[in-house]
């Protein structure tokens, strides 16, 4: 009787246990996964290299050069007249951003490719929650790339308020996650790794120039009112304005709305795109392999 | 259906790429501490199997079971219980043994120190305590496999699939990798499923299924299948099963 009560008991255990994962084993993987994708990044020491040089190019030849051109008026947040290179950079931390994300989808597919991909799916614990692991970690990079970029920036005279480099933390930690979930998404629908060339293309160069990283959507609206309401729904410009008036310590709720909203439907999607029943990867038959 | 303590149930597996179909109708069991070899050519549907039995793809048609927890059902619980070395390499080359052994603990949700301490017994048992501090990139590839294996077993599980581990290898390296399975299934009482097109890995005593063009045309212990279709040695039953010859074991 009791060898029964306690085999029930056990079955019970098991029937139970589906959910079986205790918090701080949850904490663990996501530590692991976090520190996983940052020892890589910083054993990719050309990927860091080439994070920092991307932007300071923009920064110090193409603003120096643009300086005459585009005059600027105060507009929010900004209480004074600006130079040019001082209104790009939020715009060059988002494409830093934009980059990492897209890189961290390409790491993705090559991870797929080398099957990295696969043990990190072995893994017993849910796999929504793995994305999301994956997804916090490729921010987490973003922030040392974007966090270096402005300490260079600030030798080069780009000073916002002291205060501002941490009131744009959680700003950055919002379009990191939107930005991630965009290329995650992508990385489940793009099959192989050359077509890395096709996503600068088709969605780094559009989501780039048509925003207001590189000019106010004002002077956008003079030269095409398409453009501009094009610029506007853009949800990178939305990334590039939380970050702006973070930087100055205000924030921007319409932006924040429109980056958080974009987070949640890119994840929803690609949670789905890797969900083994309905997604892409089981309809494409990749396995991997020679079957 | 009582599934008692098979560690691997396969039962009435389909699936479809579009039109064409990978697998059909598959059945089969592997019981616990036992060695069972899938024997196929390259394209026979074993590494869709494997996608299936580790989660890639959800199962389009029958049931998978890792002891009594459904893949599909409970992924969790199966998962938690079954380790896996695929057949492509998937170890960091650019971290260390130790770092690889520590990031696969940590996914499934064993903590660092823990980690270390079962890391280290599993690399002494596989004669490579010397090395949990080189980059994995410096390894042979013996040693890489070797490495895959002790990562599939951090987690203690009690199903170990492995889909073509020797493929690439030495004849030195393959018979080190086969010997120190078959002493898990001995000594740990791990169920192996053990894929292969190599009909020289197959011991007299092994559970043999042969899978061809996706479906299941023999399922036996080795000496079974002689004696079933009558051949005198094992390559010659694989080809009265298929109607075609089997790969001998790969030159050094």
């Amino acid at each position: 009787m009791n060898a029964l009560a306690a085999s029930a008991d056990r079955t019970a255990a098991r029937r139970d246990k589906p959910r079986g994962f205790t918090l701080a084993q949850y904490a663990i993987c996501l530590k692991g996964i976090v520190w996983r994708e940052s020892l890589r990044f910083l054993h990719q020491r050309e990927r860091f290299v080439s994070a920092l040089v991307r932007p300071l190019v923009w920064l110090f030849i193409f603003a120096a050069g643009f300086r005459q051109v585009l005059g600027m008026s105060i507009i929010p947040p900004y209480q004074t007249y600006i130079l040019y290179s001082e209104y790009i950079v939020p715009g060059l931390i988002a494409m830093i951003q934009l980059f990492n994300g897209m890189q961290s989808s390409l790491s993705m597919v090559y991870d797929r490719e080398m099957g990295n991909m696969r043990t990190l799916l072995v893994s017993p614990l849910p796999r929504w929650y793995l994305l999301c692991c994956k997804l916090l970690a490729g921010t987490a990079v973003s922030l040392l790339q974007v966090y270096a970029f402005l300490i260079v920036a600030w030798f080069w005279g780009i000073e916002p308020p002291l205060l501002g480099y941490l009131t744009v933390l959680p700003a950055l930690v919002f379009s990191g996650l939107m930005l991630g979930a965009l290329g995650m998404l992508i990385s489940s629908v793009i099959k192989q790794l050359e077509n890395f060339a096709g996503v600068m293309n088709f969605v780094i160069f559009p989501m780039f120039f048509a925003s207001s990283a590189l000019y106010p959507i004002w002077r956008v609206r003079e030269g095409s009112p398409a453009l501009a309401a094009v610029c506007e729904w853009n949800p990178f410009t939305h990334a590039v304005e939380l970050a702006r008036f973070a930087l100055y310590g205000q924030a921007n709720w319409l932006s924040l709305a429109v980056v958080v909203g974009c987070t949640a439907l890119f994840m929803a999607g690609a949670i789905l795109a890797y969900d083994p029943a309905r997604g892409l990867l089981a309809r494409r038959g990749e396995g991997g392999g020679a079957t | 259906m009582t599934i008692g303590n098979r560690a691997l149930t396969v039962d009435g597996v389909s699936h479809n790429y579009g039109a064409r179909r990978a697998l059909d109708r598959v059945s089969f069991a592997v019981e616990a501490a036992s060695f069972a070899v899938l024997l196929g050519l390259n394209g026979a549907g074993k590494s869709t199997l494997f996608s299936l039995i580790t989660r890639l793809y959800a199962t389009q048609r029958g049931r998978i079971a890792v002891l009594d927890h459904d893949v599909a059902r409970a992924p969790g619980e199966a998962l938690r219980l079954l380790g896996v070395v695929f057949q492509a390499r998937t170890l960091d080359l650019d971290l260390s043994v130790m770092q690889n052994l520590v990031y696969h603990a940590a996914l499934h949700g064993i903590g660092k120190r823990e980690a270390q301490a079962r890391a280290g017994e599993l690399l002494a048992r596989i004669a490579l305590s010397d090395r949990a501090g080189d980059k994995v990139r410096n390894l042979s590839g013996g040693q890489m496999r070797r490495v895959e294996i002790a990562r599939a077993l951090l987690h203690r599980p009690r199903l170990l699939v492995l889909d073509e581990p020797t493929v690439g290898l030495d004849i030195r390296s393959r018979a080190d990798i086969l010997g120190h399975v078959r002493k898990l299934v001995a000594e740990d009482g791990i169920g192996v499923l053990w894929a292969t097109h190599l009909i020289d890995e197959v011991a007299d005593t092994d559970q043999v299924i042969v899978l061809h063009d996706g479906r299941v045309l023999g399922d036996g212990a080795a000496g079974r299948l002689l004696a079933d279709t009558g051949a005198a040695n094992l390559r010659e039953a694989f080809t009265t099963l298929t109607g075609g010859p089997l790969a001998t074991g790969e030159a050094a």
